[in-house]
Parts: structure tokens; C-alpha cells; sequence
């Protein structure tokens, strides 16, 4: 049995990583992928001690930061932590490759994901002009009509950069547009872009590729198919959070609950970064919400050997 | 045999820099297509490997979209 247990390597999971090996403290860090949420930030400017640098970059640096520690945190990369339950002791992570594993106390910092229409055709032909990562895939889709749906800050950011590349842009949203104004304002003086507001996404089309979707108007109930080789889905984020949802209580948006102290209500059990109900999701509030969880880790493990 | 191994990418994609990063880190030689720019390159990668996203990475004839770490391990038998 591990002392320690971490479940993710974003900016919260690397964070507590460093601090749980300056303790010293016995940890697995379980993670699909290092870096997480801050790989695809493209540039970023409010990180301490850089101007600028890009969310890749950042995030090999903290990469590079634990594994300076060589002793005391191992590394399991590629796998999905698909349940986290208490056992006697302690905490049992089981993953997606049916493995588990045991520590005393746990933190879960699995930060969110790209929230997802749930349509048909939208796992069908995810990669085959389906995308939740415009920074990515944006350039593909040159001289072809797409469609980006949202209505909010990263809709709009990607609308903005697609009239550049793409022949024409349909901006589908449920709702009216909620982003800043001054990014509004850029896509309203776009001449190939349409908006549809307040519609809904009823099907993405298509055989080999997307060749279209549907949609209908909220007020008029009329349907209606638009010609796209591309869409790209920006609504938000979802906390990758279902792994505990026997373990604590969710909020609302499917967040753990937690306190100053990245105490979740269940003793050994914290919480840190995107996938907590701290209001903030920015890479140095995550930082520090990790560095706090393995710090209480580090408490809670001192008492259980008193 | 040394196994062909084509990467499809844009310059903004972080993934597309941590597959090459892998790549080079485990001396896999492999052939970089930018996809953003290069048309001919674009139409390969949506009609032989049926993808439209990135990284697309072809060893031989086998297909893997995204950047995996443990699935590409795999597939090249490291």
C-alpha cells in the first residue's frame, strides 16, 4: 500500500507531486496524460516567473519538476483512474485497465474535460471533422465550411480565428451570446460567418466524414441542414469527477466539494484544482490548490502514525 | 526492417509536439507533414488514413489518431 495516491498530472496532480516528494512521502501518480487541461492553453501569460509561455511548454517544465525527486513518486502514465473507493486504511484506485491500487490517502486533481453535445454522429465521427480541440484542428478545415458550436468565450475566440481560414462559419448556440463583448464584436464584423442563436444541435451527418448538420430554432421549432465539413464543439467543460460520485457529494456541476484546506468531508480523501468547486479555473490557482492537498497529506499521514 | 512512420500536424497543436518529442526521444525516425499548409499532405491523411484531426501518425499501414502514449509504445514494440 502507497502512502499517497494522486489521480491526474495537470497543474494541481504535478504540484502536489513535488511537494509529496520533498516530503517524502511514498506516492503513485496515476494519470492518463501529463499535463492535463494546460496542454491545450496555447499560450500563457499569467504564470509566475514567465511573460509568456506556451501550456505545452509549462507544463514538460513541471513534468521535468517531479520527476527531479527520483525516489519517492512513481509514475503510471496512460491509464484512466476509473473508480477511487475507501478500503480498510484507505483508498483503492481501480483503473481502466482493471488494475488496482491501494494508499492510505488519496487526492484527486483529474481536472475537467471538453463537455459534449451528446448528438448522434458525434462519436461517430469524432476525428473525422468532429473536434473538442480547435487549436488542433482549425487549420484543417481551410477553404471548407464549418460549424463551431457555443456561444461563450472559447466559441467565440475559435468562430474568430476560423473566419480566417475556413470559407464560411455557422455559429450555432443555445442561448445568445454570453462571451466578452469585445469578442462579439469581432465575429459580428465577420462577412462569411452566420450566426443560428438560441438553436439546438439535433444530428451531426455524415458517412466517412461530416457532410452537415441539423438544427432547430428553440422559438419556431423549425428545422433546418447546413452544409459543414467541420465541427468544432466548444459548450464548456465537465469535471472529470464520476470516479467518486459514490465517494462524496457532487454540486451542481458535478464538482467536488471542497474547503480552504482541499478537504473534501471524507477523512484522507482531497481534492485540488479544475475538478473541485474552487470558483477560479486558472493553472496557478490549481498549482496551489495541489501544493495545499499533498501539504494536508502530509498532516493526515503524521497523525495516522501518531 | 525499419518501419515507415509518417506524422500528420499543425504547428499549434501540443499534442502533435509531444508525439514528435516521443519520437525522437526513443530514436524513431519518422516523416513530418504539416498539414496546415501543405494541401497534398491534407488530402492523404483524410483519404488513406480516413482522419481529419491531429496528430494523425501512419506506421506502416496502420493508423493511430491523437497521441497515446502506452497504444504507440505498443505498436512500434518499445
Amino acid at each position: 500500500m502507497y502512502e499517497l495516491i494522486i489521480i491526474g498530472a495537470g497543474p494541481a496532480g504535478m504540484t502536489a507531486a513535488v511537494y509529496a516528494a520533498r516530503k517524502k512521502i511514498n506516492t503513485l501518480l496515476i494519470t492518463g496524460n501529463i499535463g492535463g487541461q494546460g496542454l491545450t492553453t496555447w499560450l500563457v501569460e499569467n504564470y509566475k516567473g514567465y511573460q509568456f509561455i506556451e501550456g505545452r511548454e509549462l507544463m514538460q517544465k513541471f513534468e521535468e519538476q517531479v520527476k527531479q525527486f527520483p525516489t519517492d513518486v512513481e509514475i503510471e502514465v496512460g491509464k484512466r483512474a476509473e473508480r477511487l473507493s475507501r478500503i480498510a486504511g484507505g483508498f483503492e484506485v481501480k483503473t481502466d485497465k482493471g488494475e488496482t491500487f491501494q494508499a492510505k490517502v488519496a487526492i484527486l486533481a483529474t481536472g475537467k474535460r471538453p463537455r459534449q453535445l451528446n448528438v448522434h454522429g458525434e462519436k461517430e465521427l469524432l476525428g473525422r471533422g468532429v473536434t473538442y480541440c480547435a487549436i488542433c484542428d482549425g487549420p484543417l478545415f481551410a477553404d471548407m465550411k464549418v460549424a463551431v458550436i457555443g456561444g461563450g468565450n472559447s466559441a467565440l475566440e475559435t468562430a474568430n480565428d476560423m473566419v480566417k481560414i475556413a470559407d464560411h462559419v455557422y455559429l450555432v448556440s443555445l442561448t445568445t451570446l454570453t462571451g466578452e463583448q469585445i469578442l462579439i464584436d469581432k465575429v459580428k464584423g465577420a462577412s462569411n460567418l452566420t450566426m443560428f442563436l438560441q438553436h439546438e444541435v439535433l444530428e451531426i451527418k455524415g458517412q466517412n466524414s461530416v457532410e452537415g448538420i441539423r438544427i432547430r430554432d428553440l422559438k419556431s421549432k423549425k428545422e433546418k441542414e447546413l452544409e459543414v465539413g467541420g465541427v468544432l464543439i466548444e459548450i464548456g467543460l465537465t469535471p472529470n469527477s464520476e470516479l467518486v460520485k459514490e465517494l462524496v457529494t457532487l454540486n451542481r456541476l458535478g464538482e467536488v466539494e471542497v474547503n480552504c484546506g482541499t478537504e473534501t468531508g471524507v477523512p484522507g480523501f482531497f481534492a485540488a484544482g479544475d475538478v473541485t468547486s474552487v470558483p477560479d479555473k486558472q493553472i496557478v490557482v490549481a498549482a496551489g490548490e495541489g501544493a495545499k492537498a499533498a501539504l494536508q497529506a502530509h498532516r493526515y499521514l503524521q497523525r495516522l502514525s501518531e | 526492417m525499419a518501419r515507415e512512420v509518417k506524422v500528420y500536424t499543425t504547428p499549434t497543436c501540443p499534442y502533435c509536439k509531444m508525439a514528435k518529442k516521443f519520437l525522437d526521444d526513443n530514436g524513431i525516425k519518422y516523416q513530418e507533414f504539416n498539414v496546415a499548409e501543405d494541401k497534398a499532405a491534407r488530402e492523404e491523411m483524410k483519404n488513406k488514413c480516413h482522419s481529419l484531426a491531429v496528430p494523425t501518425i501512419c506506421i506502416d499501414n496502420e493508423v493511430l489518431v491523437g497521441f497515446e502514449e502506452a497504444q504507440l509504445k505498443q505498436k512500434l514494440g518499445l
